[in-house]
């Protein structure tokens, strides 16, 4: 390592991005380009009887039309799951619902002439809640069309039911979790150009090129080898991002149809609407400890509200039970998660997939019962810290830093002198997590690397780094860049990252389930190190010493005891390239085998490594006006090895914001129209520089065996427990038990009512 | 129509009732100001006419005739401004989209404000949202440019 890995300090593409010169997808232009509108479904759940876009047509400026019946074949990101439609074909499913789509030479008119499309609907019964869902089986949103359901999983390890009634203490409870939005302030973007030699190009806001290509391909009828996908670099995505959509079918439709460039962005309004936001879920937990709060059972009910279509929600549905195990759990375990279609904008993946609604749960309870038996709630976690290298529904575990984790927040946040002891309205919580470094399985199943990169090494002494990674703003082109000019001793500046274009850069499955660092760190040492081992042997026939003596540091290779006549880089690239020929490589990862457990359901939720967290957040309740103020918040989390420490603590740093977030403000309503509560900035508050309080990022480093260079996941794991540190912490501050989110003035101060009453 | 942009006068052709954003991306190519929403919410388009923080999705071109525009591409000719380079150097962005918008917002409060304090700083970046940091860097770079363009230490 030549001091580049593990050194604080700022990425080298934060100069671009302060110039406002980095290109994001709506910053393309191109000529002869025509923007599209998408006509939208008014209503929840409606049949179309009639369209007809004459009028559309007719007006000046409008180039083409597309409706379902253009593009009637069936997509989704899970391959066991295609049901959305690019456009409605028969049955709108949730107000947002793509209609029909308009081509035009300007966005105005492209909007003007959806107002004239006329369609003629059937309206149908809507499914607004879960209740409906779960009570109206006959509206039959479900698959077989005699159910509302999207997927249930029932799996049970031990006993629950013995060890249930053999506890000393059993704290059961209900808790509700309103959906989420990821909101990042970049919205959908997608542009689309036909070539007349047969090439269609996307440029999307995507986080899955890879699968958008195969989706593309599907719904086009078009072969992959004549469609090339290229994702810019993303405005924030959140998990937002990571599936195929009906707008980036359209625009490349209307492309092949009109045979000019064609591109969309959705409004504030709509990105609100096609949503793919965390689920909203009902919990019920029942937790059984002994009077030691040593934790006997977990028996855990949850329905989930999906919205109009699959998305991930098969792996949802799973992860909301199967991510529990970790870190401090009991030895028995049952869940049973039902996840039901409703007729509102369709939910999905958001930092965090599936895995913050039950923790809210489960650490409030954990909480409970320390509150309950008189312990202290950090100290119950360590007395349940799943000991050894695997959980008790098959996870294997080969780093843990989470006890470190805990003494880190316990430490800094003064932990032992100050909680319950700061008086009435202000007060300390804790929760912890862990978090998956990239799921274990592609979503569609093959042998194949699901990440890979490519490096061209110039005689220059310029490295190039082919990578199909999405770069969505978490730094992984800085993370390559890092791993490639640390291993060869070479400047940042030397290193290039070409990223996620689908005709110069190998496969990468994308920016999700926190991959990124573990999987595509793995593929591009793998890369690097090759190429080092070129250079290395030509710079020790040169000084005619063994290879084992070369060594490589900043800016030069040397041999021991021959410092003086040490290289420079670019020169042992060149000695390196007489040697061997053009120099380039390949690296790939790909999971080990056999990972998770070997019941139906078990490979879901397994991981290659898992990041540990935990949180201690101080509050300040006023309890006139019920305004609950975070004050701070201590976030340990461990990275395995922070490649980039100031990514990482940006990672963590605004995973706990917008956690905080979800705490106290977020909440993603429907009314009973199927309208959204306020698609909008001022009514769906996200926090500004005004709504935060401090955070305190605490590295933790467990050095991961099979992680590059150590390192595991950052981007997701810290959000999970700062939620239920909050409740917690306003426990600690008034006494009161919040168990659904948000944390608003007026849930506080009913529950300070009712406090009150008892 | 005759627009004063970053020091330069252009002539565009365009409609005065067009959004001064899509006059600025599109007629004049200066795509650093960013569209997040498009109803003034998100404060992504922030420019300065005449020195005044305003969101370009809400300003007719018309209405900007006559003053003084300047958009992130304006504030450095060659080297980075000290703003520009202190949000390097302090991490006060991830994904980049909210940063132009947030660099004119911080300009402007750095320009009739020269040593704001932390208070100052979130009340005049309060009208521009990132998803991304949580602020806390930002703030932090808004403050330690405050000092380098005072003439203090970097």
């Amino acid at each position: 390592m030549t001091g580049l890995v593990g050194k604080p300090g700022r990425r080298g593409d934060l100069v671009r991005r302060v110039r406002g010169e980095v290109c994001f997808t709506d910053d393309l232009r191109l000529p002869r380009m025509l923007f599209a509108k998408i006509l939208r479904s008014p209503h929840p759940h409606a049949r179309i009887v009639g369209l007809d876009a004459t009028k559309a047509l007719a007006l000046p400026g409008v180039v083409a039309v597309l409706t379902g019946k253009d593009l009637p074949v069936r997509f989704g990101i899970i391959p066991w799951t295609p049901d959305e439609h690019s456009l409605v074909v028969e049955k709108a499913r949730f107000v947002g619902d793509g209609v029909a789509a308009i081509a035009a030479l300007d966005e105005r008119t492209a909007a003007r002439a959806c107002e004239l499309v006329e369609v003629t609907w059937e309206v149908l019964p809507p499914v607004l809640d879960l209740d409906t869902a779960r009570d109206q089986p006959a509206i039959g949103l479900g698959a077989s069309g005699k159910d509302n359901v999207s997927k249930v999983v029932d799996l049970a390890f031990g006993d629950v039911d013995a060890a249930l009634r053999g506890s000393a203490l059993v704290v059961e409870g209900d808790y509700h979790f309103e959906g989420t939005a990821h909101a990042p302030i970049e919205t959908h973007c997608a542009l689309a150009r036909y070539d007349s030699d047969g090439l269609l190009t996307v440029w999307s806001t995507t986080q899955v090129p890879h699968y958008l290509h195969r989706e593309l391909s599907r719904v086009l009828q078009l072969s992959p080898a004549r469609i090339r996908v290229i994702q810019p670099p993303v405005g924030g995505a959140f998990g937002g991002k990571s599936e195929p959509f009906g707008h980036e079918m359209v625009v490349a439709k209307l492309a092949m149809v009109t045979g000019r460039p064609v591109k969309i962005l959705l409004t504030r309004e709509e990105e609100f609407y096609v949503h793919r936001g965390r689920h909203p879920m009902r919990m019920h937990f029942a937790v059984g400890a002994q009077r030691d709060g040593k934790l006997t059972a977990v028996d855990a009910k949850t329905d989930i509200d999906g919205g109009a279509y699959s998305s991930f929600g098969l792996v949802t549905t799973y992860y909301s039970g199967q991510l529990l195990t970790l870190p401090s759990f009991a030895p028995n375990y049952r869940f049973s998660s039902t996840r039901y279609f409703t007729t509102k904008p369709p939910c999905g993946p958001k930092r965090g997939h599936g895995s913050v609604q039950p923790r809210f749960a489960f650490e409030i309870t954990l909480d409970k019962i320390a509150v309950e038996l008189g312990l202290d709630p950090i100290e119950i976690r360590r007395t349940n810290a799943v000991p050894g290298n695997s959980t008790l529904n098959g996870m294997r575990i080969t780093s843990n830093g989470y006890l470190e984790c805990l003494a880190r927040v316990e430490a800094a946040s003064q932990w032992k002198e100050r909680r319950s002891k700061l008086g009435f309205g202000r007060g300390l919580g804790v929760a912890s997590s862990a978090y998956i470094s990239g799921t274990n399985y592609p979503i569609y199943p093959n042998e194949m690397p699901q990440s890979a990169v490519q490096l061209k090494v110039d005689r220059s002494g310029v490295v190039t780094v082919f990578n199909g990674a999405s770069e969505i703003g978490q730094g992984t082109d800085t993370l390559l860049a890092t791993i490639v000019a640390d291993e060869l001793g070479l400047d940042l500046g030397c290193v290039r990252v070409v990223s996620a274009d689908s005709d110069l850069c190998p496969v990468d499955l994308g920016a999700y389930s926190s991959r990124g660092t573990f999987m595509n760190g793995n593929a591009c040492l793998m890369a690097v190190r090759e190429v080092k081992h070129k250079l290395v042997t030509a710079v020790a026939e040169k000084l005619a010493v063994p290879p084992a003596d070369v060594f490589v540091t900043r800016g030069f290779l040397a041999a021991r005891g021959l410092e003086n006549q040490a290289i420079p880089v670019d020169e042992a690239i060149r000695l390196a390239e007489a040697r061997f020929g053009t120099l380039g490589a390949t690296g790939w990862y790909k999971s080990p085998p056999g990972l998770g457990g070997s019941y139906r359901g078990g490979t879901i939720g397994a991981s290659p490594a898992y990041s540990f967290t935990a949180h201690v957040a101080e509050v300040k309740v006023d309890v006139e006006t019920g305004f609950v103020e975070v004050v701070k918040v201590w976030c340990a989390h461990d990275c395995g090895k922070a490649i980039c420490p100031s990514l990482v603590e940006g990672q963590i740093e605004g995973s706990v914001y917008m956690g905080v977030a979800e705490a106290l403000l977020e909440e993603h309503l429907v009314d009973h129209r199927g309208l959204h509560a306020g698609p909008n900035f001022l009514d769906y508050r996200i926090p500004t520089s005004l709504d935060v309080g401090d955070v305190e990022a605490l590295i933790v480093e467990s050095i991961d065996p099979e992680g590059p260079l150590g390192a595991k996941e950052a981007g997701e794991g810290p959000l999970h427990s700062s939620i239920p540190a909050v409740a917690n912490a306003i426990f600690d501050a008034v006494g009161i038990r919040l168990d659904r989110l948000p944390f608003s003035p007026a849930r506080v101060l009913a529950a300070l009512e009712a406090k009150r009453s008892v | 129509m005759k627009l004063q942009v970053n020091g330069v006068m252009h002539e565009v052709e365009a409609s005065p009732t067009a959004r001064l954003l899509d006059v600025l991306r599109g007629p004049l190519g200066l795509t650093g100001t960013k569209e997040g929403c498009g109803e003034g919410e998100c404060g992504s388009c922030t420019i300065l006419l005449d020195g005044l923080p305003v969101n370009a999705c809400l300003v007719l071109a018309g209405q900007a005739e006559g003053a003084e525009i300047l958009t992130v591409e304006g504030l450095a000719a060659g080297q980075l401004a000290p703003l520009q380079q202190c949000f390097v150097d302090d991490g006060g962005a991830q994904c980049g989209i909210c940063t132009p918008g947030m660099l004119i917002a911080a300009e402007a409060l750095l320009r009739r404000n020269k040593a704001p304090d932390d208070a100052e700083i979130r009340e005049a970046i309060a009208g521009n949202i990132c998803r991304c940091t949580g602020y806390q860097r930002i703030v932090d770079a808004i403050k330690h440019a405050a000092v380098v363009r005072a003439g203090g230490a970097s």
